[in-house]
């Protein structure tokens, strides 16, 4: 791509097309759907949070009123061990299917035992009251260090851990193991003037969208199925909800509905396995839909972690040497995203001597999901926290000691790869010339600095563009519209058209429709699937092209396409006018027939993305309560293809970090029952929480995508809670390395202090 | 020769070695041969880990061209919300 691009629409903000559908309430969500005849099903849960199941009765519920049909794990195939593909990593089929319905044990409390069909909600939870369960209750296992004691009990009686040097000799609750390093250790702390250790650990948090889990199945006479769900990605639930049922993929059919937040939370299946199966046994289609206590209690959440770190510093501020160990709570199957973790804990950095060492850790909770940049907020609040730290015992400026340790292009990330080009350096410098960090501080006020990163991904997009007989376009793409992608991939097709973006309409569409695409996350949509839109849109051009030298009776490579038309090239002694989309569009049957364009890709060259946070909090001395006074989020997005939504994205993950930071967690009793399992108890950031959170987009542009683009999605939520907590401790005097920072700790700390 | 950086914890599977340098066109032909040479170590970057060339993830890659002076790593899988 090129620096020096004149942009037409790219880089405007015009109105969402799916916005007036959203704020008129007519847009349809996952619980918005029905088909005559239509049953509703209702789930039964563990209430253990670990015991096998030694019985399962179902004869009363399938015998009471309205009740069509009931499922247990035993109706469900065994389901082979193998890596789930699609970009979320960290899956097994075997794991997922025994996480959509427990066989033999259930690992959580919520943990899905049976379902129910019946012709009404009320029936269907009247009949699960009559399914007998009998259970031996088992130890719990809630945190980290009860998992890895040498008594532990296990989880999964099989699990014997990977990534050992040796291998495991007998089974634990450690599902892998992962080391990274580097240089000398010893010698670089030897070198170090100042050493900042610490254990830093963070809660289990939930990605908290809006909009419970909700579907319906539709199972058809001839073994053809339907899905109409909500969802980040509609292939993605094909392909699982198939491999969980032992159907083909091609006999199933998802319909993504509109859908409301998802975060990384929508990217596997719960409902949709159980409510197709019903709709098989009931030969009527199934509604499903979770109570916000089921979603608490079965999806999500973000992994817990307890990160063990040591950084040495020269009295210069230089990075000398660097070791973290790294435990994340995988839940109850393994799965945590600490491999992503160990990789982003020194990013930012350029660090010779380090260790890493990461573990991926069952414990008796929901299995853990993909939530924004998964596994890097938590590795990030721990060594941003430790710079933060080192800068106030050295008497640097905190942008400053970043600025002597950031990584720019050519650098090796800790990792391994060389970085291309980045942004972290123009994000630092920008942080210190913003009003925000040049103000000073009212009376009591902490300050604090973070630094974010994510890497961001490519993946599998298609897309298909069609011009209509007046010109007009149609952009058929695959990924559900989440953070606002029908602007941007409208905008991306009228750049490379040169039409205006109201003449285009860009329709997200079903598994039958749209070519194979994955998943809407790992920030990959704008920039993987705007890829596809574009080359979708440049295989018009060349058609336009073709048509246009036919009717000229002249060569192809005499005629270019330039502002939105084909012209003869210069010099070209053709007596013609310019054709434009709209003349070809009407003449294009004609010409050889209708103008459809095409791409489908695996995207390589995306580009990381890197932040710098600004948080002004203020500490009651009295109760602990922490008062966000300002905050602002810098970010390089490449390019922001429609500004905001990039900033609306830095926003909502500056908001969802605020919340981990200061008051998110789930709360267990002692038996592993979640005890604030609804949004009055556990507490996400509300508009009267929070000050209006200030943006400002970078541009270093990526050249791994025709218009510059970064993902913007992750790497929002993951310098939050480091610069929260950095803030936190500068107004109350005390480092906190416990989130969250809720009023309770706050006030203990300062007790303490 | 393009050279493999090997993970750092599966270096045991290559004699301790931190780079090799492994003769291969493509990714296929590369992977072939630190088969011939390391086959449990070959196995174990296919099942765990994602492949990186020069600088790049590579998903699902199969005939990915590899240059004589190309740098390879082996990272744990990334995914996203």
């Amino acid at each position: 791509m090129s620096e020096a691009m004149d942009f037409k629409v790219i880089g405007t903000r015009p109105i969402r097309p799916d916005g007036v559908d959203k704020v008129t309430g007519r847009a349809s969500f996952g619980a918005d759907f029905s088909l005559p005849g239509m049953l509703e099903g209702a789930v039964l849960r563990s209430p253990h949070a670990h015991a096998r199941i030694k019985s399962i009765k179902t004869d009363a519920a399938l015998a009471a009123s309205g009740v069509k049909a009931v499922v247990t794990g035993a109706d469900f195939p065994q389901v082979a061990a193998g890596a789930i593909e699609g970009g979320e990593g960290g899956g097994d089929f075997a794991d997922l299917a025994g996480n959509v319905i427990a066989r033999g044990k259930v690992r959580y409390h919520g943990h899905a035992v049976a379902a129910v069909a019946a012709q009404s909600r009320a029936q269907a939870l009247a009949a699960l009251a009559l399914i007998e369960v009998e259970y031996e209750t088992l130890p719990a296992v809630l945190s980290l260090d009860a998992a890895l004691a040498e008594s532990a009990p296990l989880i999964d009686e099989g699990l014997m851990t990977s990534g050992l040097a040796e291998p495991a000799t007998a089974p634990s609750n450690l599902a892998s193991v992962i080391e990274m390093g580097n240089g000398d250790l010893d010698a670089g702390f030897a070198d170090a003037a100042l050493i900042v250790e610490r254990r830093y650990q963070t809660p289990t948090v939930h990605q908290g969208y809006i909009e419970p889990h909700a579907c319906v199945g539709r199972w058809g006479q001839d073994d053809q199925a339907m899905l109409w769900c909500c969802t980040q990605g509609a292939f993605d639930v094909r392909s699982m909800t198939a491999k969980v049922l032992g159907q083909p993929v091609g006999s199933l059919k998802v319909i993504p509905s509109e859908i409301g937040g998802g975060f990384g939370g929508k990217t596997t299946v719960y409902l949709e396995p159980l409510a197709l199966l019903l709709s098989k046994k009931s030969g009527r289609p199934v509604r499903m839909v979770m109570t916000r206590e089921e979603v608490f209690r079965a999806t999500g959440p973000a992994s817990a972690a307890t990160i063990d770190l040591r950084m040495g510093f020269s009295q210069d501020g230089k990075i000398t040497a660097a070791e973290a160990t790294m435990a994340y709570e995988a839940g109850a199957f393994p799965g945590s995203p600490v491999g992503p973790g160990t990789m982003c804990v020194f990013a930012p950095y350029r660090i010779a001597n380090f260790r890493i060492k990461g573990m991926d850790v069952l414990v008796n909770k929901p299995k853990a999901a993909a939530y924004r940049a998964p596994g890097a907020p938590q590795a990030l609040f721990a060594t941003e926290s430790a710079m933060d730290e080192a800068a106030d015992k050295l008497g640097i400026d905190p942008i400053e000691l970043r600025l002597r340790n950031a990584v720019e292009e050519g650098d090796s990330a800790i990792y391994g790869p060389k970085f291309g080009p980045i942004g972290l350096r123009a994000c630092l410098e920008a942080a210190a010339a913003h009003p925000h960090y040049t103000k000073a501080k009212d009376a009591g006020v902490g300050r604090g600095v973070a630094v974010g990163f994510w890497f961001n991904v490519g993946l599998q997009s298609s897309a298909e563009v069609h011009i209509n007989e007046d010109g007009t376009v149609t952009v058929i793409e695959g990924n559900p519209d989440i953070g606002g992608s029908r602007a941007s991939m409208a905008l991306m097709a009228a750049e490379t058209l040169g039409v205006p973006y109201e003449s285009v309409r860009v329709v997200v569409a079903d598994t039958e429709t749209a070519g194979f695409t994955n998943v809407t996350g790992g920030s990959r949509v704008t920039f993987a699937t705007g890829m596809a839109v574009v080359e979708a849109s440049k295989d018009i051009i060349a058609q336009c092209c073709s048509r246009a030298a036919s009717l000229w009776s002249t060569d192809e490579d005499m005629v270019e396409w330039r502002d939105g038309a084909v012209h003869p090239r210069p010099g070209v002694n053709v007596e013609a006018k310019p054709l434009s989309l709209k003349d070809l569009a009407g003449k294009a049957g004609r010409t050889g027939g209708p103008l459809l364009g095409k791409a489908s890709l695996n995207a390589r060259g995306a580009g990381p993305g890197f932040s710098v946070n600004l948080c002004d909090a203020l500490v009651d001395q009295e109760t602990g309560q922490v008062q966000v006074k300002a905050f602002t989020a810098i970010q390089d997005a490449g390019k922001a293809i429609h500004p905001s939504y990039v900033e609306g994205q830095l926003q909502g993950g500056a908001v969802q970090g605020i919340g981990w930071a200061l008051n998110e967690e789930y709360v267990y009793s002692p038996e592993g029952v979640m005890e604030n399992a609804g949004f009055l108890d556990y507490r996400i950031p509300v508009a009267s929480d929070l000050p209006m959170i200030d943006t400002q987009i970078i541009e270093v542009p990526n050249p791994g995508h025709p218009y510059g683009v970064r993902g913007v999605g992750e790497t929002p939520i993951v310098a939050p809670l480091a610069a929260v907590a950095n803030a936190v401790s500068a107004s109350a005097g005390v480092r906190m390395t416990e989130l969250p920072l809720s009023p309770p700790r706050v006030l203990e700390a300062l007790d303490q202090a | 020769m393009a050279k493999v950086h090997v993970p750092f914890d599966l270096r045991h599977l290559a004699e301790g070695a931190a780079v090799l340098e492994v003769r291969g066109t493509c990714y296929r032909s590369l992977m072939a041969a630190l088969r011939d040479r390391y086959p449990v170590l070959e196995a174990a970057l296919v099942r765990d880990k994602a492949f990186v060339l020069d600088g790049e993830i590579l998903d699902s890659p199969l005939l990915e061209a590899v240059a004589p002076a190309s740098e390879i790593h082996f990272l744990p899988r990334i995914g996203g919300g």
